[in-house]
């Protein structure tokens, strides 16, 4: 009973951990600080899926997401060079009607979330099963074949962009 | 606190407590070699043979000024260099020394080892971008472009190895090769591992992002005293990490063929193991020179990870196929 009440707790700690990493990231004016707070979000939901029984999951949450995209994110910010201006300029100094938009539909996404936390027994999944690579594996290639083949398609038409637009123009590359 | 978490703390403890002076020897033991190899005595004044040069360096680094730059983001720089040296020690916790001695026996042992990998990008970007510097600059966009690439084909290259063995389990990985070693069959893949661990420890010939005769020292320009140390500490440590795994994934770890494994213990057997493979590293640093940066990715796009692919498709089929 002590080892299931202490992984619920690490549990809510890495949940705590994320909720507030994320709100330091659309709160931030500092570009690389709000990135390093969104690695922070993500590493504390990789720890959850770790809780959850799903290692693998947290795995590659931290390979593809911390380690591989968002470094990306951080090399478009050093690239660009985002200095001060920008952080006097950002949007979210010019007042609550922005905000107010993204803000609601936040709100609804979160009574969504509480709604489906408190109905889904949460304690039951914390200790159950392990969900490891194979299994993974057999859902994506089996049930899930045609979400992985769309997400698929997704990825070639923003490689094919992506091609289009690092072409040297001599070479035609305009658009 | 219970017995069992105890023993386990010591061990982390004194792994640690080996891991830090060795690769601080290290720094010794690459410029004796060096000179050894150029024709020239290399430091050989403290101690017998120089060896406690290191410890020299550590003193005088203790004394030095940690000057922390005015233009600096003085939170990110300070924090850069210690999330690379926690990244690389963190990964010493899923490797397996012996069938008894490693920290964690952890399940994605191979996937946690690739993640800390990936995260010890952030020490040199972000060390390069606090510094507000233009040569750390580049050395930073370097080593996120570069690492990112290569990462890439490291991922790829070992996935022949769970493919063949069934498992991201490090200690399962060495016992699956009692028969025979992985090196047997994924020959290829171990040399795309080999130097895509290179790339991702930036170490001479793809150490672009310190290049020093470009860039005066890269993405540590700025920096000085312990924090510099502890990159330093970083790199070596991270020479050591690659040698390791690459002899846990293809050299089958603590074992040996029938008549060596009587002669020694398991972990003196991987111990000299790795110091074959940092030497390898050390004599790469002194035999290679330096590519341009486009040579470089495009290696890497264009070589390595088509290499890499074929690998694993022939892997598969071969497996399909009841070969392997």
């Amino acid at each position: 009973m002590s080892r299931f009440a202490s992984i619920e707790g690490l549990f809510y700690l890495a949940a705590i951990i994320a909720i507030v990493a994320s709100l330091k990231v659309v709160t931030g004016k500092n570009t690389v600080h709000a990135l390093l707070y969104l690695v922070i979000s993500l590493l504390a939901v990789a720890v959850c899926f770790y809780l959850m029984g799903a290692p693998f999951a947290a795995g590659l949450e931290v390979i593809v997401y911390a380690g591989a995209i968002l470094v990306l994110f951080v090399f478009a910010v050093m690239m660009f060079g985002l200095g001060i201006d920008e952080m006097h300029n950002a949007p979210q100094s010019k007042g609550l009607s922005l905000w107010a938009g993204p803000a609601f539909l936040g709100s609804l996404l979160l009574v969504e979330l509480i709604f489906v936390i408190d109905n889904s027994e949460l304690a039951l999944q914390l200790n159950n099963q392990v969900v490891d690579a194979k299994q993974v594996g057999i859902l994506l290639y089996g049930p899930y074949l045609l979400a992985v083949e769309i997400s698929s398609f997704l990825l070639l038409a923003g490689l094919v962009a992506g091609y289009h637009y690092a072409k040297p123009e001599h070479r035609g590359g305009r658009l | 606190m219970t017995p069992e978490i105890m023993w386990k703390l010591l061990e982390i403890i004194l792994i640690i407590s080996l891991l830090i002076p060795i690769a601080a020897t290290l720094v010794w033991v690459e410029r004796r070699m060096i000179g050894i190899w150029q024709d020239r005595h290399g430091p050989n004044r403290v101690g017998p043979f120089g060896i406690l040069q290191s410890l020299a360096d550590l003193l005088k680094i203790l004394g030095k000024e940690d000057w922390i730059p005015p233009f600096s983001d003085r939170l990110v720089f300070v924090l850069a260099p210690v999330i690379g040296a926690v990244c690389v020690l963190m990964s010493f916790a899923v490797i397996p020394f012996t069938a008894d001695i490693g920290v964690s026996d952890l399940n994605i042992g191979l996937l946690f080892f690739l993640a800390m990998a990936s995260l010890a990008v952030y020490s040199v970007v972000l060390a390069g971008w606090a510094s507000n510097s233009k040569y750390a600059l580049l050395g930073g966009m370097r080593a996120a472009a570069q690492t990112v690439s290569y990462e890439v084909f490291m991922g790829l290259s070992v996935m022949g190895v769970v493919l063949l063995t069934g498992t991201f389990n490090l200690r399962d990985i060495v016992l699956a090769q009692t028969d025979g070693w992985l090196i047997q069959s994924q020959f290829v893949g171990f040399s795309v591992f080999l130097i895509a661990g290179i790339a991702e420890s930036h170490r001479l010939p793809f150490d672009l992002p310190e290049a020093e005769t470009e860039l005066t020292g890269g993405f540590h320009t700025e920096y000085s005293g312990l924090k510099f140390a502890l990159f330093f500490l970083g790199e070596y440590l991270s020479v050591t990490l690659i040698s390791a795994m690459s002899v846990v994934l293809f050299f089958g770890g603590w074992l040996m063929p029938a008549p060596l494994d009587t002669w020694l213990p398991p972990l003196v057997w991987f111990i000299l193991k790795v110091l074959f493979f940092v030497f390898f590293f050390i004599l790469l640093r002194t035999s290679l020179p330096r590519p341009r940066f486009d040579q470089l990715l495009a290696f890497g796009w264009q070589v390595m990870l088509p290499i890499a692919l074929l690998n694993l498709l022939v892997t598969a089929a071969l497996r399909l196929g009841g070969v392997l």
